[in-house]
């Protein structure tokens, strides 16, 4: 899983809404593949990007040579170093853990488990008969 | 036609053994490929502006190839673990994640340019455990797509429905969650290339001149099949035939003396005395 994609995500364990981006990692183990430059694709993304959580998540897995906030002027030199970060880093193994509900989603072999159990599936259940009775 | 989705829930029905077969099947590969040009064709994204795109059921990424081709980057998701292996494999570019759709995902609101599914939806009709209902199962699944898409994408499933029940109920959920589209229902008058596709639109921009239109379906006006895919049921044939002509009869005249040699020996009553009429084949009446 690259970075960027870590960005996307959210916990998504029913009834867990607030507080549930970014997910924690730990213990991850980090490869670098590389892939094509596309500075115009970058750019495009860059809006959708969360900074701040990007800024910390790259902190927990000890990559510090991003500045704290989005700077204004982008030259070629930070879309390289980011582009390294976003796209070329992969998470191999290692947990993401969500802050608010604390369920862990390992990753093994760069594929995250995003299964839940079937407690967290049954109170989904639960929930949608009960819309459906109102 | 069989229906894997009857056999087994999918995560054991593609097994190892399944999901190498899958992959390496040159006719399902051709099938998955046009499916997939035809779906990006009805996704109809900007040209030449690569997008951030999701597969929903990416199996061994054989779909999430031709994405790569055309210079998108996607996450894929899937709920066979060996399917997943496989695209690993493969060294598949897009990101991977085994997620069950029916649990819904989670992506923050608007992160893809759009949706593309090949053969997967009808999977989510059936109830594979007690705790399942496909019903509230789809509404979930509807919701958490409607959120993650960007306002204005689009999401293109192809699927095999099962009957017309099961392309309501996968339209409603849908539409109940917010969702806008139709069914293109390609070359209908054909049995065998004939192709549902559920082409939903997350939202509109309005800036756009007017309501966005549901693409229009090929070979309605009785257009000409397309030939790419050889549809062959030659195999059936053949089948039938040696059932039919090659097959000797066990009860020959052999048979049926020695039969009724052990009846004699036995002591059985009325055993018929043997004449040239024993075992005859009769003669063909008309």
């Amino acid at each position: 899983m690259r970075l960027v994609v870590h960005n996307m995500l959210q916990c998504h364990v029913k009834g867990c809404n607030s507080n549930n981006f970014p997910l924690r990692l730990f213990d991850v183990e980090l490869e670098i593949h590389e892939i094509e430059f596309n500075p115009q694709f970058l750019q495009s993304l860059l809006p959708k990007l969360d900074w701040n959580a990007f800024i910390s998540t790259a902190n927990q897995i000890g990559i510090t040579s991003l500045p704290q906030t989005l700077p204004e002027e982008i030259d070629e030199d930070f879309l390289k170093n980011l582009h390294r970060i976003l796209f070329e880093t992969h998470i191999m193994q290692g947990k993401m853990v969500c802050s608010n509900c604390s369920h862990e989603y390992p990753i093994k072999e760069g594929i995250p488990n995003m299964l839940l159990n079937e407690e967290e599936a049954e109170e989904e259940a639960e929930v949608e008969a009960e819309a459906e009775e109102d | 036609m069989s229906r894997p989705e009857h056999q087994a829930p999918p995560e054991i029905y593609y097994n190892d053994e399944e999901a190498k077969k899958y992959t390496s099947n040159t006719r399902i590969q051709s099938i998955q490929a046009e499916l997939t040009y035809r779906a990006l064709e009805i996704l109809n994204l900007p040209e030449n502006e690569p997008a951030f795109l999701l597969d929903i059921g990416c199996g061994s990424g054989l779909s999430g190839e031709i994405l790569d081709e055309e210079g998108h980057m996607w996450v894929g998701m899937d709920i066979s673990p060996s399917m997943l292996q496989v695209a690993l494999d493969r060294e598949v570019e897009g990101d991977l994640f085994l997620q069950d759709i029916g649990q819904g995902m989670g992506f923050r609101p608007g992160t893809f340019d759009g949706a593309i599914s090949i053969s997967v939806l009808q999977w989510l009709c059936n109830a594979d455990r007690s705790s399942h209902n496909p019903k509230s199962r789809l509404t979930r699944f509807f919701t958490t797509l409607y959120s993650s898409l960007r306002r204005g994408a689009k999401a293109v499933f192809q699927f095999y429905p099962e009957n017309d029940d099961q392309c309501e109920l996968i339209m409603n959920a849908a539409m109940r969650c917010g969702f806008e589209g139709g069914l293109v229902i390609d070359y209908p008058n054909s049995k065998k290339a004939k192709k549902y596709f559920l082409c939903l639109f997350a939202g509109q921009i309005p800036t756009e001149n007017g309501k966005p239109k549901i693409p229009k379906a090929l070979g309605e006006d009785g257009e000409d099949e397309p030939n790419t895919i050889i549809y062959s049921s030659q195999r059936i044939q053949e089948r039938q035939r040696t059932k039919g002509r090659h097959r000797k009869s066990i009860k020959e005249k052999d048979w049926v003396l020695h039969k009724k040699d052990i009846a004699r020996m036995r002591g059985t009553k009325n055993v018929p005395l043997d004449s040239k009429y024993t075992a005859r084949k009769r003669k063909p009446r008309f």
